[in-house]
C-alpha cells in the first residue's frame, strides 16, 4: 500500500485528533506507579515465610530453576538467621540472583513446583526470599567470592546482558582474564534496558552490573559494536575463547501501510526511554494508546503507558490467550491494571492524519487447518500511540561473512550444544541469542555459566 | 580463619557436630551417609548382649504444635535389635573408612563387672575413638534393670564407669538421664568414677497423647501404650538447665561435656557450647530432615564465630556460665518497663488482656477517637516480659531499663529476707 493510502480520509466517527501529553498524573502517583511492584520483605515475613519451607528432600524447585540454586537450603539459612549464607549460597549458582528474584516468572518456575503448590495452592514466596537474601549482599559492595590464580588465558565477550556478564564472572573465578564487548553504553542488557521499570526499580540493574564485577578481571568497553567496531574473526584471533551473547537486537517490524507514521514506534525502545528517565512526568504517552503484540514486551509497555496516565491501553494479539508468550500471571496483571485485552486480531494498516497515527485497523482471525487466517471481518481502534511488539529477532548481520557461513541456525538464531558450543571452534553462545530457549534472564545466566565451565575445561584440557 | 575442628576428651573430630545413639547411628549404611554429608562423630546405636532385643511397630510418636510438625519428639524404640558381631564388623569399617572421624560405641549390658568387661574387650578391638555408657533408656531397658534404672542411682553410675576404666583404654563418656530430681548427684557420680566425659540429656519420661478412640497411649500396638523418651526442640530447655548446672558445679567442674537435646540449628549448638559444652549431639532434626542439616548448622556456626572474630569452639566454649547464677543473686534493683512501638502495633489486643487477666493491669486498652490503643501504665508495670512474648510483631513491644544509679541488691541483702546477710560495716 502506498502512503497515500495510508493517509485516506477515514471515517468521522473513528477520528480523533492525537493527544500526546507529559505530566498526566502528580509526582505521587509516578512514584508509587513505578516503584518496586514488590515491597520487599521485612524481617518479620521473611521468619514467617522461610519457615513455611518444609525443607524438602530433592526439591522439585531446585529441579525447576535453570540456574539450579539450592533453593531449600538458602530458605532454612533465613530461618536459621544464617543471612549471609543464604545470600552465597544463591550467588554461587546465579550470580545474578537479585534481578533474577524480581523479574522471573516464578509462577511457572520454582513456585509452581513448589510441593506446597501441590499441597495447598500457596507456594513459599521463593522470588521474595530470593530478594531478602540477595540484596544486603549486592548493596554492601564487598564481592563474596575470589579469583582463582590467574591463568593467562583470555576471553573475549560479545554483549554485555546477564549471558555475557554470567560467562565473565564464573571466568573469572576461574583465573581466567575477561574482556567484554557492549554495543549500547552500559552494562546490564534487557535488565538495563528492557524489562518493566516497576519490576527493576531504582537503577538496581547498574548497582548488581557493578557487583558483577566487583570480581575484578573483568574488562568492559561500551559502545563498541560487532560489524561496525569489530568482528569475529578479529576476537578469534586476539583471544582463546569468545561467547555470544548479544541478545536480539532487532525488532520484527509490522509490514504494513503507516508504520512509518509519527507515534507509532518499538516498544523496547520506548521501554529503554522510560528506565532512563529521571522524571517520568516528562515521558509523552498518548491519551489512547494500542499495543500490538502478546509477549512480556507488549505486557510491560501497555501497562506502564497505563501507569504513565494514558486513558484507553488496549493490547491486540492475533490468536488467544493461550498462544500468547506472556505468561497467565502477566496477562491477569495487565488487565487489573486497566489494560484491555483483545484477542484474535491481526493488524491490517495503520491510518493517520498529518502525518500523525490516528487510528489502528484489524482483521478479526482464527485458526483453518492450522493455520492462521482472517475472518474478512475488521475493526478501527482510536489510537495516538501505537507500539508494536510482535517480537525479537537475532541480527546475524554484524557477523563477517565467514562467520555467518560456518554459524549453524535454527529459526533465526545460533544453534548451540549443551554446553553453549556453536559449530564454530572456540565460540560459544548464550542467552536469547541462540536457539531453542524460553527468553528468560534467569536462562541467559545459566546458559553464561555452563559455557564458561565448557571454556574453562576447554582451556585446561586443549586437544 | 575459623576452625571448627575439636578434640573432645582425647576424640579428635573435624567439627562438633556429632550424632547421637540412636536410629540415625543404627548401621553403617546410615554412618557412612551421615559421613558423606560432612557429620564431625557419631555415636553408634547402643549395643547389648546377644541375642538382641526386638522391636515393636509402631515406635514414634510425636507433638505437632498448631500445625507444625514435630515440636517435640517421642520413641518406645530399644537399643540395636542387630546381632553383635554384625555391629562390631561395621563399626571396625566404618572407623576404617572414616579415620578422621569420631566414632564412639554406646553400650548398655547387666550391672556385672564381667557382663561390662566382656564387652570393653570386643569393642576395643574395631578401633572405635570410645564408648558412651547407656544409662538413661527410660523404658524397656530399665524393667530389666539397665538404662535408666542404672542412670537414676548414683552408686551404680560411679561403679560401672570404674568397671570401664580398668577394662579399657577408651575414652568412657557417661550419658546421663533427665528423669532425675538433680543431675548433679549422677555426674559427680560419673566424675568418681573416673569418667573421660558426660553427655546429656538422654530422653525424657513421656506420654505424648491419649488416642481418645482407641483409649490408649500413643504411639498404640495394638491397642496398648507405653511411656516413652521424649526429644527434640522442645525439650532443649530442659537440656540446657542441666548442662549448666553441671558446668557451675565445682565437683564436676572441668568435666567436658556434650550436649544433646533439641538441637536443629547453628544457634541451638551454639546455646550449648556457650554453656560449656565441647560436642553436640544431634538426633531428632536428623530423623525429620535427613542429614543435610548439616550444611547450615556447620556453614551458619562458621558464620557467626568469624562475625565474633571467635577462631575455634574453646574461644567460646562455657562463656555463658559465669552469667549463670541462683536466683538469690539476681539484682533486685534492676527495674525495666515495657514500651509498645505504637507505628508497628497491630491492635490485637493480646499485650493488653494478657497482662489485665494474668499479671498486673499495666497494659490499658484505649479507643482514640474510635481507634485501638494499647499503652503501657508505667507505674504498674513490673517489667515481667510477658507482652513481650505474646506480641506477634516483633520488635513492637521491646524492655527499656528505668533503674537509674540505683545499687544493684540481691535477695541474700534485701529487709524482706529474715535470712539476710548482714552488711560488713
Amino acid at each position: 500500500m502506498t502512503k497515500a493510502t495510508a493517509e485516506e480520509r477515514i471515517e468521522e466517527s473513528h477520528a480523533v485528533t492525537p493527544d500526546i501529553a507529559t505530566g498526566r498524573l502528580d509526582s505521587d502517583s509516578y512514584r508509587a506507579n513505578f516503584g518496586d511492584l514488590h515491597a520487599p520483605l521485612d524481617r518479620q515475613e521473611a521468619l514467617v515465610e522461610a519457615n513455611r519451607c518444609y525443607f524438602c528432600y530433592d526439591a522439585p524447585c531446585i529441579e525447576a530453576c535453570p540456574t539450579g540454586i539450592d533453593i531449600p537450603g538458602f530458605i532454612k539459612k533465613i530461618a536459621t538467621g544464617n543471612e549471609e549464607g543464604a545470600g552465597i549460597r544463591i550467588l554461587e549458582a546465579n550470580i545474578f540472583g537479585g534481578a533474577c528474584a524480581r523479574v522471573c516468572p516464578t509462577e511457572i518456575l520454582c513456585e509452581r513446583a513448589c510441593v506446597r503448590t501441590a499441597q495447598e495452592g500457596d507456594p513459599i514466596a521463593i522470588g521474595a526470599l530470593q530478594r531478602y537474601a540477595t540484596d544486603p549482599i549486592i548493596a554492601r559492595g564487598k564481592h563474596p567470592f575470589a579469583r582463582a590464580p590467574r591463568t593467562g588465558k583470555r576471553i573475549a565477550i560479545v554483549g554485555g546482558g546477564p549471558a555475557g556478564l554470567s560467562c565473565a564472572h564464573r571466568l573469572a573465578m576461574f583465573g581466567h582474564d575477561v574482556m567484554v564487548f557492549e554495543a549500547r553504553d552500559r552494562l546490564g542488557g534487557l535488565n538495563e534496558y528492557g524489562v518493566a521499570e516497576y519490576k527493576v526499580a531504582g537503577h538496581f540493574a547498574r548497582a548488581e552490573a557493578d557487583f558483577v564485577l566487583g570480581i575484578g578481571g573483568i574488562g568492559a568497553q561500551t559502545g563498541r559494536a560487532l560489524g561496525r567496531d569489530f568482528t569475529l574473526s578479529m576476537l578469534s584471533r586476539d583471544y582463546d575463547a569468545v561467547f555470544l551473547g548479544m541478545g536480539l537486537a532487532g525488532v520484527r517490524a509490522l509490514d504494513c501501510a503507516g508504520e512509518n507514521l509519527a507515534g507509532v514506534a518499538n516498544a523496547v525502545d520506548y521501554i529503554a526511554v522510560l528506565r532512563a528517565a529521571d522524571d517520568f512526568a516528562a515521558l509523552p504517552v498518548g491519551r489512547r494508546v494500542v499495543v500490538i503484540g502478546g509477549g512480556n514486551t507488549a505486557i510491560d509497555i501497555a501497562v506502564q503507558s497505563k501507569r504513565l496516565g494514558a486513558e484507553d491501553v488496549t493490547m491486540v494479539y492475533r490468536r488467544g490467550p493461550d498462544a500468547m508468550s506472556a505468561t497467565g500471571h502477566e496477562q491477569e496483571f495487565a488487565q487489573v491494571n486497566g489494560v484491555k485485552l483483545k484477542h484474535w486480531a491481526k493488524p491490517v494498516r495503520l491510518l493517520g492524519g498529518d502525518g500523525h497515527v490516528r487510528a489502528a485497523e484489524f482483521e478479526y482471525s482464527r485458526m483453518e487447518a492450522g493455520r492462521l487466517v482472517g475472518t474478512g471481518e475488521t475493526f478501527t481502534l482510536p489510537a495516538d500511540m501505537v507500539f508494536k511488539a510482535i517480537g525479537q529477532v537475532f541480527v546475524a548481520d554484524p557477523m563477517d561473512t565467514d562467520c555467518r557461513r560456518a554459524l549453524e541456525m535454527r529459526d533465526g538464531r545460533i544453534v548451540v550444544d549443551d554446553e553453549g558450543r556453536t559449530s564454530i571452534a572456540n565460540i560459544w553462545a548464550g542467552g536469547d541469542c541462540v536457539a531453542g530457549g524460553q527468553d528468560l534472564t534467569v536462562e541467559a545466566v545459566q546458559h553464561g555459566k555452563r559455557a564458561a565451565l565448557s571454556i574453562d575445561r576447554a582451556l585446561k584440557n586443549p586437544v | 580463619m575459623v576452625d571448627l575442628a575439636v578434640n573432645f576428651a582425647g576424640i579428635k573430630a573435624p567439627n562438633p557436630f556429632w550424632l547421637a545413639s540412636a536410629p540415625p547411628t543404627d548401621k553403617a549404611y546410615n554412618v557412612e551417609r551421615a559421613f558423606r554429608a560432612g557429620w564431625g562423630g557419631a555415636v553408634w546405636k547402643t549395643l547389648g548382649e546377644d541375642p538382641p532385643i526386638v522391636n515393636t511397630a509402631s515406635r514414634y510418636g510425636a507433638v505437632s504444635y498448631k500445625g507444625l510438625r514435630v515440636a517435640g519428639f517421642n520413641n518406645i524404640e530399644l537399643i540395636t535389635d542387630r546381632p553383635f558381631a554384625v555391629n562390631l564388623r561395621e563399626i571396625k569399617e566404618m572407623k576404617r573408612d572414616w579415620p578422621d572421624r569420631a566414632v564412639v560405641v554406646s553400650l548398655m549390658v547387666p550391672c556385672e563387672e564381667e557382663s561390662w568387661k566382656a564387652i570393653l574387650r570386643q569393642v576395643e578391638d574395631t578401633n572405635a575413638d570410645g564408648i558412651e555408657l547407656n544409662f538413661g533408656c527410660p523404658h524397656g531397658m530399665s524393667e530389666r534393670g539397665m538404662g535408666a534404672a542404672v542412670g537414676q542411682v548414683p552408686e551404680y553410675i560411679e561403679m560401672v564407669t570404674r568397671w570401664c576404666k580398668v577394662h579399657s583404654r577408651m575414652p568412657v563418656i557417661v550419658k546421663l538421664t533427665p528423669n532425675v530430681t538433680s543431675i548433679l548427684p549422677p555426674a559427680r557420680a560419673a566424675v568418681r568414677g573416673g569418667a573421660d566425659a558426660v553427655s546429656l540429656i538422654n530422653t525424657i519420661n513421656s506420654i505424648v497423647a491419649i488416642d481418645l478412640d482407641q483409649m490408649a497411649p500413643e504411639p498404640v500396638v495394638d491397642g496398648k501404650g507405653t511411656h516413652g523418651g521424649y526429644c527434640g526442640p522442645a525439650v532443649k530447655p530442659i537440656a540446657l538447665h542441666m548442662v549448666a548446672e553441671i558446668a557451675r558445679d565445682p565437683e564436676c567442674r572441668g568435666i567436658p561435656v556434650s550436649g544433646i537435646g533439641g538441637i536443629e540449628s547453628w544457634r541451638d549448638a551454639a546455646e550449648f557450647i556457650a554453656l560449656g559444652a565441647g560436642t553436640v549431639q544431634v538426633c531428632t532434626a536428623a530423623m525429620h530432615y535427613g542429614f543435610k542439616i548439616l550444611d547450615d548448622m556447620r556453614d551458619g556456626l562458621e558464620r557467626w564465630m568469624e562475625g565474633k572474630r571467635y577462631e575455634r569452639i574453646g574461644d567460646f566454649r562455657a562463656r555463658a556460665v559465669k552469667n549463670v547464677t541462683d536466683w538469690q543473686y539476681l539484682n533486685l534493683n534492676y527495674k525495666i518497663v515495657a514500651a509498645i512501638d505504637q507505628d508497628l502495633c497491630i491492635k490485637c489486643g493480646l499485650c493488653h488482656i494478657a497482662c489485665e487477666d494474668t499479671a498486673h493491669q499495666a497494659v490499658a486498652a484505649l479507643r482514640d477517637e474510635g481507634k485501638r490503643r494499647y499503652e503501657i501504665v508505667e507505674a504498674e508495670c513490673v517489667g515481667c516480659n510477658l507482652c513481650m512474648h505474646v506480641c506477634p510483631v516483633e520488635g513492637c513491644i521491646t524492655m527499656k531499663r528505668v533503674d537509674h544509679g540505683v545499687p544493684a541488691m540481691d535477695w541474700t541483702q534485701h529487709p524482706n529476707n529474715p535470712m539476710r546477710r548482714q552488711a560488713a560495716e
